[in-house]
């Protein structure tokens, strides 16, 4: 049967409810199991030792020493780790951000590592490892690495869709748009032109990075491990080893978080590799300060936005430059940006550049919504900006110009339904816009997109003799899913939520499943479950016929049973899934359903936030007063979960607003490598979180499922950086807005307003 | 590693006084462990302070507290006598770090551990608080401003251990108030801060004053010119101005990733004003 | 290296461990008794996910040294519930979908019975900085914070009845 994707606007009996969740029992008790909470019998520990210097040439590595220390078992470098990729630069890169090939890029590059009896051990080993380094000029900011005599980080590297081919740190240059942009802007009344600047932050899950990973001669093996896609770390870590997919089983704990940095592979290759030299399982545990050094961060971000509109508020062009690292190795991340610009906008002349920079940082990952919230905070500041030298309400201006069914994107496809202007609708009409403002208080809104991803996924549905019911998928949870796609396989079986248990299946059970990202989870594997159930259902009524002796096609499915159509069979009742199961194995053995699919189609999602923020003028320390989420969910499958996912999303954004930084010092060393001072949002820093859940259905999901986890972190730097403008009547313009750069910012314009009074 | 938990402030002393390697005193290790982890030290021996039972609580006396060097910082706020006596005092020591940490950190440790941006210590030193001191030579007491002498180095001999904090009967009329500027509303080591202890004469006019700010050098500041400014005043603007420019004029601060020369600055006079204020309350003044 | 013999108390039942004086409390749970629940997010006291208590007193396990706990009574997530019978903060964390990806939810559930114990009726502010010191990177702390404050209204529901 081949599976029809198209939203159907069933009427759901379970779907939309929201009872508890499989796994809520093992995280209340302790006994869920995350990447470092299994052990093998005879397992060594794992270290790395990573380069103190940004950017350097390892001249040499002896690791004699280390190699006579008791209890040290195996001790590997680049060397340990061929390059197996035949070519493949991208695969390259992966291999040598797992482990420095002859150079160091960033602080906290891997260039060795042991595998020893204890921690202590292998701590103490590699202090014996000597390491030769040579340091070389670093660049660590993404506009001084644009200059002609920035330091190279990766000399192979020259600029796609650029006019030159002399090496550079710009990876690339990609422009989305469509019409005139300076005709657009000749047309204007009134044009505002404002650069800002976001720095680097870190996805900051409270879990890091942890595997265990056990590798044999004969090249079979097994890796435990916290991932967001145990398939593609499967995929990638075989062909870095040279390893056959088939014999490497990967089995994804519980996730401790992700977000989008878990789904790259740090020291996994790394634990494979000591693992296969020394013949024994290896557990290998990053610590906080390697999370922070050596995996996956965000781009720190420099954008030019230019926004020009008539009068009446039209916007008539709009122009944006983006320039965002990639850290030391080639990334999407300034072409996503560039993407993602002005999607929010119904425009008739748009253009995005995008640049990709090399620079002396960590290699970056994606990060919920990558790219998206730092050209949001550039694109909506302007916006108000706008809305404000026109006179018009801010959200009107938005209303107005918004993007609906049909318009072009600026990054090219056309719009289905969308949510945009309903959300913005929602604003307008919400009691939050009618709470009261204090002294030193304000209120700011703003709006954000993201795509949404399908992909490849493959679910398996079981049903047991006793009629409950085994559903395998192939994405990793991150926040809840296995409720809702139980809830899912329950209403299309017709049976109780309660008959359905959820798991995720490790590799060898399913076939390929991409990455939990993207906000696919949901939305790729719901629609996965509804085509297996869907195939179940089929086998069942196959069952019934059989039982029966009838025609199948006078049997049908609802409500969890079968019943015989037509007069003639009246006098037959029904048969229900478990009366069927327990029957299974006389009338042709086990009942299930599968499915593999590319899902597509996902369904972009907006949101639109509001914000009031408390500026103390004479500290510039802010408070936030109130929160509130309004996002398109096509569908809420179960609505806690929808809810925690804006929430989650909304409290990152803010964080990344007010206090998260990456802050390196001339070295080019990461001065905040730990949760003391990279600063995260606590539980005393927020408000309750409020939270409207939109749904205009997704057309190409059976449900109208849009993907909803990621659209909720674009919003909220700008938000808060238009709520803390009209607090304290100054534009905002770097991320995070700290203290210390909100009282600058104040003393500033009050020391400009002297000037201008005085003379 | 060698880890010893003596019942007597002799014995202690004496182990760290005769420790051929490097050797650390632990009351709440909050500040020792994190250093251990981040491999800054790697201890010989940890001498464990907390079974000494002349450390172990807060007694009241005639002349005033003592604070005994095991007792955990959420033991200063949950005794009701002492919270009275020396808010200040106690804010300060309750605003180390989270819950978690409050259960385990102490006043002692916070003093000792000489951090430049200590949060119990502008408090302690404004409130003229005193260190008792056992060593080999014997029994000592000092002010806690001579304790730290520059960012984790103090003026104690190897083998003394502070085994308590003292602090007198606060006289009549006075008040005592602490504040530190973070950015979050928690959890972060103080950029800036102020703490002030004041005693007023008749009518509300102020008759004593000592204010020290702390986190703004490399070891708590006290600024003599603010308390003179505050002296015989009710807390005017003009006087709060004074102390403001004082406090600034007082600070040598760094940048580093917690904050900037000119915010310390700044705010370590905005939060010297604030802190005066609350005290003067607390003393009575209206 | 010597070890320390430590005798004491773990979730109400009696265990003993030899361990380097070095190492932490959390590290003697996880690696040596095989509690795993107690996590460590970042091993310096930042994040909470570790928490526990010792003698009733709310601390990061990250933070105490194994050698510490000899003679005292340490409890850890694991043994919040009693029997089959999930303490109310556990069941209220399930149903208002107070965790997302659940790792820290150990670390909150200790901290919160800290803050009932001590103080069974608390506002809003008192729950959100009493658990300052737990970091959760899913939630927003918002169901968190209602999860908590049902449960301390559920268990003064039950104590009022006793």
């Amino acid at each position: 049967m081949t599976p029809d994707p198209k939203y159907t606007k069933q009427k759901f009996k379970l779907v939309g409810t929201r009872p508890l969740r499989p796994d809520g029992l093992d995280k209340v008790t302790g006994r869920a199991r995350y990447g470092a909470d299994i052990s093998a019998p005879g397992q060594l520990v794992g270290a790395i030792l990573r380069s103190p210097h940004a950017h350097a040439k390892i001249i040499k590595i002896d690791t004699s020493k280390a190699e006579k220390l008791k209890g040290v078992k195996a001790i590997i470098t680049s060397a340990d780790l061929p390059d197996l990729t035949n070519g493949d630069r991208g695969m390259l890169d992966i291999l040598e951000n797992c482990m420095a090939r002859g150079r160091a890029l960033y602080d906290g590059h891997a260039v060795a590592a042991v595998a020893a009896i204890d921690a202590a051990t292998a701590k103490k080993a590699l202090q014996l490892i000597k390491v030769q380094y040579k340091k070389l000029p670093h660049v660590t900011d993404v506009d001084e690495a644009m200059a002609d005599d920035a330091p190279l980080v990766q000399p192979h590297v020259r600029t796609r869709g650029g006019d030159s081919d002399k090496p550079s740190n710009i990876v690339s240059i990609s422009t989305f748009g469509h019409g005139d942009v300076e005709a657009g802007f000749a047309k204007a009344d009134v044009i505002i032109e404002k650069s800002f600047k976001t720095e680097q932050t870190h996805q900051g899950y409270i879990e890091p990075h942890a595997c265990l990973a056990s590798v044999g001669p004969d090249g079979q093996g097994e890796l435990w491990v916290t991932t967001q896609g145990h398939f593609v770390f499967r995929n990638t870590c075989a062909a870095l080893l040279g390893m056959e997919i088939a014999k490497l089983k990967v089995t994804s704990s519980e996730i401790g978080g992700g977000f989008g940095g878990k789904t790259h592979v740090w020291i996994e290759p790394v634990a494979l590799a000591l693992s296969r030299k020394a013949n024994r399982p290896v557990k290998l545990v990053m610590s906080r300060e390697d999370v922070f050094r050596a995996s996956g961060p965000t781009s720190s971000t420099s954008v030019d936005v230019k926004i020009g509109a008539k009068k009446n508020g039209k916007i008539t062009a709009a122009k944006a430059t983006l320039r965002y690292h990639d850290g030391a190795f080639p990334g999407i991340w300034g072409m996503l940006g560039a993407m993602t610009s002005f999607a929010c906008y119904n425009l008739e002349n748009v253009q995005s550049i995008g640049y990709d920079v090399l620079v002396n940082r960590p290699k970056v990952a994606a990060y919920r919504a990558p790219s998206a919230p730092m050209a949001a905070f550039g694109i909506e500041s302007v916006v108000d900006m706008l809305a404000a030298e026109i006179g018009m309400d801010a959200v009107d201006f938005r209303i107005k110009n918004a993007a609906k069914k049909g318009t072009r994107a600026s990054y090219g496809p056309t719009y289905g339904p969308i949510g945009i202007g309903p959300t913005l609708e929602a604003v307008k009409n919400h009691p939050h816009m009618r709470a009261k403002l204090g002294k030193n208080q304000g209120r700011g809104m703003a709006c954000g997109f993201w795509f949404n991803f399908g992909g490849q996924t493959c679910t398996d549905l079981n049903i047991g003799v006793d009629g409950t019911v085994n559903l395998a998928v192939g994405t990793v949870d991150v926040g809840g899913a296995r409720a809702s796609l139980s809830l899912i396989a329950a209403e299309e079986l017709g049976i109780p939520y309660e008959q359905v248990k959820c798991n995720v299946a490790d590799t060898t059970s399913l076939g390929h499943n991409d990455m939990t990202e993207g906000s696919r989870g949901t939305f790729s594997s719901g629609m996965a479950t509804i085509f297996a159930a869907r195939n179940a259902v089929e086998e069942l009524k196959v069952r019934a016929a059989r039982t029966w002796e009838i025609d199948v096609k006078h049997v049908e499915w609802a409500d969890g049973q079968a019943t015989a159509k037509g007069v003639m069979h009246s006098n037959l009742s029904p048969l229900t899934l478990t009366d069927l199961a327990k029957a299974s194995p006389n009338t042709g053995g086990p009942i299930a359903g599968h499915s593999e699919s590319v899902a597509d189609g996902a369904g972009v999602s907006f949101a639109s936030h509001i914000c009031d923020i408390e500026v103390d003028p004479e500290t510039g320390a802010t408070k936030v007063l109130r929160y509130t989420v309004v996002q398109d969910a096509g569908m809420a499958i179960h609505p806690d979960y929808v809810e925690g996912q804006f929430q989650g999303a909304a409290a990152q954004g803010i964080g990344w607003a007010l206090n998260e930084e990456y802050v390196y010092g001339a070295d080019g060393r990461l001065q905040n490598p730990g949760f003391l001072d990279y600063r995260i949002p606590v539980c005393s820093d927020l408000p309750f979180i409020d939270t409207e859940i939109l749904e205009i259905p997704n057309p190409n999901h059976p449900y109208g499922i849009r993907g909803v986890g990621e659209t909720s972190i674009v919003p909220p730097l700008a938000a808060i950086g238009n709520a803390v403008s009209n607090a304290i009547g100054v534009r905002m313009d770097h991320v995070p807005m700290s203290p210390p750069r909100i009282l600058k910012a104040i003393k500033e314009a009050a020391a400009a307003e002297q000037e201008v009074s005085a003379g | 590693m060698r880890y010893e938990a003596p019942t007597s402030i002799k014995e202690a002393s004496s182990l760290m006084a005769r420790a051929k390697g490097s050797a650390f005193l632990l009351a709440g290790g909050t500040d020792l462990l994190v250093r251990m982890k981040s491999d800054m030290i790697e201890p010989d021996l940890v001498v464990d302070i907390k079974r000494i039972a002349s450390t172990q609580s807060i007694t009241k006396s005639a002349s005033g507290f003592k604070i005994g060097a095991s007792v955990p910082c959420v033991a200063l706020g949950r005794n009701k006598e002492l919270s009275k006596a020396w808010p200040g005092v106690v804010e300060a020591a309750n605003l180390i770090g989270s819950d978690q940490i409050q259960g385990r950190c102490t006043i002692a440790g916070n003093l000792c551990n000489a951090s430049p941006a200590a949060d119990s210590v502008p408090a302690l030193v404004a409130a003229r608080a005193k260190a008792v001191v056992v060593g080999p030579q014997g029994r000592r007491t000092v002010p806690v401003e001579k304790v730290a002498t520059g960012p984790g180095t103090t003026s104690l001999k190897k083998g003394e251990i502070v085994e308590s904090i003292t602090l007198s009967k606060p006289s009549g009329k006075s008040g005592d108030a602490y504040l530190r500027f973070i950015p979050r509303t928690e959890m972060d080591i103080a950029v800036c801060s102020a703490g002030v202890n004041l005693t007023l004469g008749a009518r509300g006019v102020v008759k004593t004053a000592r204010v020290a700010l702390g986190a703004v050098a490399a070891t708590v500041v006290l600024v003599p010119a603010a308390a003179r400014a505050l002296v015989g005043s009710k807390l005017d603007d003009a006087t709060l101005e004074k102390v403001a420019a004082a406090c600034e004029a007082a600070c040598a601060p760094i940048d580093d990733k917690r904050g900037t020369v000119e915010f310390r600055t700044e705010v370590a006079g905005v939060l010297a004003r604030r802190a005066a204020k609350i005290a003067y309350q607390r003393a009575g003044g209206k | 290296m010597a070890g320390v013999h430590v005798s004491t108390t773990i979730n109400g039942d009696a265990v003993e461990f030899v361990c380097p004086g070095n190492e932490t409390l959390l590290d003697v749970l996880r690696d040596r008794i095989g509690l795993t629940g107690s996590k460590e997010g970042c091993g310096t006291g930042d994040c909470g996910a570790c928490s526990v208590t010792v003698d009733g007193q709310l601390v990061c396990s990250c933070l105490v040294l194994g050698a510490e706990v000899e003679g005292r009574k340490v409890e850890t997530v694991e043994g919040l519930a009693d029997g089959d019978k999930l303490h109310p903060l556990q069941s209220k964390f399930i149903e208002h979908a107070a965790l997302q990806c659940g790792v820290c939810t150990p670390g909150f559930l200790i901290a919160a019975k800290a803050l009932l114990d001590y103080n069974p009726k608390p506002s809003e502010e008192e729950i959100r900085y009493a658990l300052a010191g737990n970091l959760c990177r899913c939630t927003g702390y918002d169901k968190i914070v209602r999860a908590v404050d049902a449960a301390a209204k559920e268990m003064s529901r039950v104590a009022k009845r006793k």
